[in-house]
């Protein structure tokens, strides 16, 4: 049974119709071709999902296409303006945070929430954040060191 | 040094596109007419298959195509080969059973390969998958190595009596027991080496398309090496010559071993896109890939080892049970034998080594090489030993150590395993890494941690390993059945940028970035000006791959001899322009000069003449700028270093901290130093996970008890610390470049580093072992057993 969503993603209004069990996530990939966000597991652990939905971080896997009918979207491909990188993309790219690139769509959506949340946070906070977000390819070393200076350049901004 | 050249923190040119959700990995790969496909696999570890009724599953909605092991046999299809043959001490070659891509009439481990669905959209493939009636008639199963040479044992195999896969041996036993004998100490050790599931963070996924108007196959496919999963899969497998086949390995979401190896899900969608004439998608779900995805490690070891009375060590025996699984994975029976034994020496001077090493068959997933493989194993066991060893000598840790170091004036250095170590300053990296982790300093914060409450310990790993695999004519004497060199070359275009095409595969590694510094480094040119071009079949020539931490000191010789040859015909055009002789040009910081003369020409105005050659000496020179080079190396590299753990225990959770972790490593020649701190890191935090977080773990009846991201551990943000590091570097002499690889030396070095300091913290009590992962439970039970009167309190 079709169900009709209408949202805003990335700024641009779309709209599609979906199955009952269709999932964000697989709307985002497979109908609106936003291949950035990914999927890393099946048990809402991994966090490579992460997008904004209403300006909080969730993980798309864990929310149906149809819950989030009417809502605001943000995805990865939504965050640099006319080329120009988001602080905390920039940071990541300066500070080595990422090396496969394939959790990191969702490491930089999760950042961006917690410097929403905590402006200049502290490196306990920023590993006790990441929680939700597996990365096996920096030990998150880097990764700490990226949001650490994307918190700074953002509350700077 | 240049801003962009060897030695600079060149950020990554790659990523651009992963920052901004532009990355291009499988599963963003959609083709037109895609159809989708999901594979029902084995609930049982051991069950025989009396019928499978797929009726009800065909007539459900959206269904194209259902097969099962019979279909592919009927097109009399062949097996998953494996790469390499081992052969036992009584020179019987290993047993070595088939591996269909889909099973026939028994399955062999949870998550074997049943049946292959094909629908127009995945949950009609998943709907109708629900429908198939597999008739099992479940059989015992056995999944412990330790437990599965027993005589009553479950038997995977017919052909593998006692599931014996191989009995290896290396060394003279007979000399070691001697030793041993008369030995002032002996220091013994039992320890198992914990299975581990490489979960790279990308699932597996294959897209296999058929063009009928021309009978080429493409498979895109989540690989570290696409021409060895061409090789092997169109000429073992499927019988599609090379020209028939190309294999795409786009971005890649990590690897860690775990994507070397040629699936079933491979074969099967390249196989059946022809079948149904339309391409087919197939993506693991994370739980798939936790029962399907080769897993690494699970060794059984016993050892001792024998020294004289100033704690020399004498003699090594190691005795060693290596679990292969169900099947025979591409590498794996060489990951017990030629990546681990060899490896038994460390960075000591033991005279005389033996081990005996047997692989057996059990009712799981096939093991086979996760990053490091073999070389963790044998560190792993070389460390404790030797730590332990310290412990009953009453002697300190550094200084049994430098006893025994192999020093940095007596390499090259013949070890009794086999290996010429070219390289090393084991003492030298110790030294800057007691100095680094404030060595001298230890006890006090001992006792500052128990005026807290809390153990405080410190653990030593000094390590070697042996990695950039390899020379062809050495693993083709041990039983490889392929070369293993390296494929670069360096286009040229006339305007005078470069494109490199690598038979390599960047997963995360920053290929992209190191390669072209190395071109920007020796052309002199502008390194935007650099494309690396890596993972297609169609674009490359040929490759081996990316494993044993061979890219650069493999993958990077190559592009530098085509290099030397792009530089030596660009010579001769310019001494042609430039009216010289050949042997008075000069090229130097991208420019070619007449010796002692002010006349010169710029890169690019040599490449545009090679392109229109008007004014050329086209009699003797074709045109055109490009060159191709295949680089074979005569020795492995051998990075090496010291790694020291501190890590504190509350007794009342059992949970083990990592205060500090200090790691001193030998690269050789760094070409970018952020990326190789990069793979260090990375390194640490898996060798860190085995040692106290990571285990898979099968129950006595085959079941996967840690089958998702709920069950088994995986390293998070906060389970580690900040790294300190720093390099000692000893450059390669038998590398062109003076590379070593850096890429497994983290999961190589830390594990023992971690147990050793939780033993060091726990000695007080008499504890002088535990096992991985120490979890907080392990650590717990071990303290309160330690502590009786605890127990009470």
């Amino acid at each position: 049974m079709a169900i009709s969503v209408s949202m805003t993603v990335n700024g641009k209004t779309v709209s599609g119709d979906v199955e009952a069990r269709t999932l964000l996530v697989q709307f985002l990939r497979e109908q609106l071709q936003l291949t950035g966000t990914h999927v890393g597991c099946d048990t809402s652990q991994c966090g490579a999902c992460v997008v904004h939905i209403d300006g909080e971080s969730v993980k798309s896997c864990t929310v149906l296409a149809a819950q989030v009918n009417g809502t605001s979207v943000t995805t990865i491909e939504g965050l640099a303006n006319n080329g120009t990188l988001h602080p905390m993309q920039e940071a990541f790219r300066e500070h080595h945070g990422l090396q496969c690139g394939f959790c990191t769509p969702g490491m930089v959506m999760s950042a961006i929430d917690l410097v929403k949340t905590h402006p200049k946070p502290d490196e306990h906070t920023i590993r006790e954040w990441l929680e939700g977000n597996i990365c096996r390819c920096t030990g998150y070393h880097n990764i700490v060191k990226a949001i650490k200076a994307g918190a700074e350049k953002m509350s700077a901004a | 040094m240049s801003a962009t050249g060897i030695g600079a923190s060149v950020r990554r040119k790659e990523d651009l596109r992963f920052l901004t959700g532009r990355g291009n990995y499988t599963d963003d790969i959609n083709r037109p007419g895609q159809t989708h496909a999901y594979i029902l696999r084995s609930p049982h570890a051991h069950a025989k298959i009396n019928a499978i009724d797929i009726s009800a599953a065909q007539a459900a909605p959206g269904v194209i195509a259902i097969f099962t092991g019979k279909d592919m046999a009927a097109d009399a299809l062949g097996g998953l080969p494996c790469g390499w043959q081992i052969h036992s001490r009584d020179g019987s070659p290993m047993k070595e059973p088939g591996h269909p891509a889909l099973v026939v009439d028994r399955v062999r481990h949870v998550g074997d390969q049943v049946a292959v669905v094909i629908a127009e959209s995945l949950g009609q493939a998943k709907d109708a998958a629900e429908l198939i009636e597999v008739d099992y008639a479940p059989l015992p199963a056995i999944a412990h190595p330790g437990k599965a040479l027993a005589g009553a044992a479950p038997q995977v195999w017919d052909e593998a009596p006692g599931n014996l896969c191989y009995d290896w041996i290396i060394g003279d036993e007979a000399e070691v027991d001697a030793v041993l004998k008369g030995a002032h100490h002996v220091t013994r050790i039992e320890l198992t080496n914990n299975r581990l599931i490489p979960n790279a963070m990308e699932p597996r996924a294959a897209v296999g398309e058929y063009d009928r108007s021309t009978g080429d196959y493409t498979l895109y496919t989540t690989s570290q090496n696409p021409h060895v999963i061409r090789l092997l899969m169109g000429a073992f497998v499927l019988h599609i010559p090379e020209h028939r086949l190309r294999v795409v390995a786009p971005d890649v979401g990590g690897g860690f071993g775990s994507k070397i190896y040629h699936y079933a899900e491979e074969a099967i969608v390249t196989w059946a896109s022809a079948k149904i004439n339309r391409p087919i998608k197939w993506t693991a779900e994370r739980s798939e890939s936790f029962m399907t995805d080769a897993h690494g490690r699970d060794h059984v070891t016993t050892a001792q080892l024998a020294m004289d009375k100033d704690g020399k060590f004498l003699a090594f025996k190691v005795d060693t049970i290596a679990n292969m699984g169900a099947y025979l994975s591409t590498f794996a029976p060489c990951v017990p034998t030629y990546l681990y034994a060899t490896l038994l020496a460390g960075v000591y001077k033991t005279p005389k080594i033996f081990a005996n090493v047997r692989a057996v068959f059990t009712h799981t997933v096939p093991v086979d090489a996760y990053r490091g493989a073999g070389r963790p194993e044998a560190t792993y066991l070389v460390e404790r030993i030797v730590s332990q060893a310290a412990r009953e000598m009453g002697l300190d840790q550094a200084e049994l150590r430098r006893r025994n170091f192999i020093k940095r004036e007596e390499f090259p250095y013949q070890t009794p395993v086999a290996l010429v170590y070219d390289s090393g300053d084991p003492a030298g990296c110790l030294d800057k890494a007691l100095k680094l982790a404030d060595y001298a300093g230890f006890e006090a914060r001992r006792k500052e941690a128990a005026a807290r409450g809390k153990y405080r310990g410190i653990g030593f790993s000094t390590y070697v390993e042996a990695c950039g695999i390899a020379p062809s004519a050495v693993v083709g004497s041990l039983g490889a059945r392929a070369g293993l060199y390296e494929c670069g070359q360096v286009r040229v275009h006339p305007t005078g940028s470069v494109t490199v095409f690598t038979g390599t595969h960047s997963h995360g590694q920053g290929h992209e970035t190191t390669f072209a510094q190395l071109v920007s480094d020796k052309l002199g040119i502008p390194i935007e000006n650099v494309d690396v071009v890596h993972g297609d079949t169609a674009k490359v020539p040929f490759g081996m791959g990316t494993y044993g931490s061979r890219s650069l000191a493999v993958g990077g010789v190559a592009i530098d001899r085509a290099m030397d040859k792009v530089i030596a015909k660009a010579k001769k055009i310019a001494a042609h322009l430039l009216e010289a002789a050949e042997a008075d040009i000069v090229f130097e910081n991208g420019e070619f000069s007449v010796a002692g003369t002010d006349r010169k020409k710029a890169f690019g105005e040599i490449s545009l003449a090679a392109y229109v050659p008007h004014n050329y000496p086209i009699t003797e020179l074709e045109p055109g700028l490009e060159e191709t080079a295949f680089f074979d190396p005569l020795n492995f590299s051998y990075p090496g270093g010291a790694h020291l753990c501190e890590v504190e225990i509350d007794p009342d959770t059992g949970v083990t901290e990592v205060v500090k972790f200090t790691a001193v490593d030998d690269f050789g020649r760094v070409i970018n130093p952020m990326i190789v701190e990069g793979q260090v890191h990375g390194g640490l935090a898996q060798g860190i996970g085995q040692a106290l977080l990571e285990a898979c773990v099968y129950d006595e009846d085959g079941q996967l008890i840690t089958g998702s991201f709920m069950d088994y551990t995986m390293p998070r943000a906060d389970n580690l610390p900040n790294f300190s590091l720093d390099t000692h570097n000893v450059p390669a002499p038998d590398n062109p470049l003076g590379v070593k690889g850096c890429g497994e030396v983290g999961a190589i070095g830390s594990p023992p580093a971690v147990i050793n300091a939780i033993i060091d913290a726990l000695s007080p009590l008499g504890i002088t072992a535990i096992s991985m992962p120490a979890t907080p439970p392990k650590v717990w039970q071990a303290i309160r057993s330690a502590r009786p009167s605890v127990a009470a309190e």
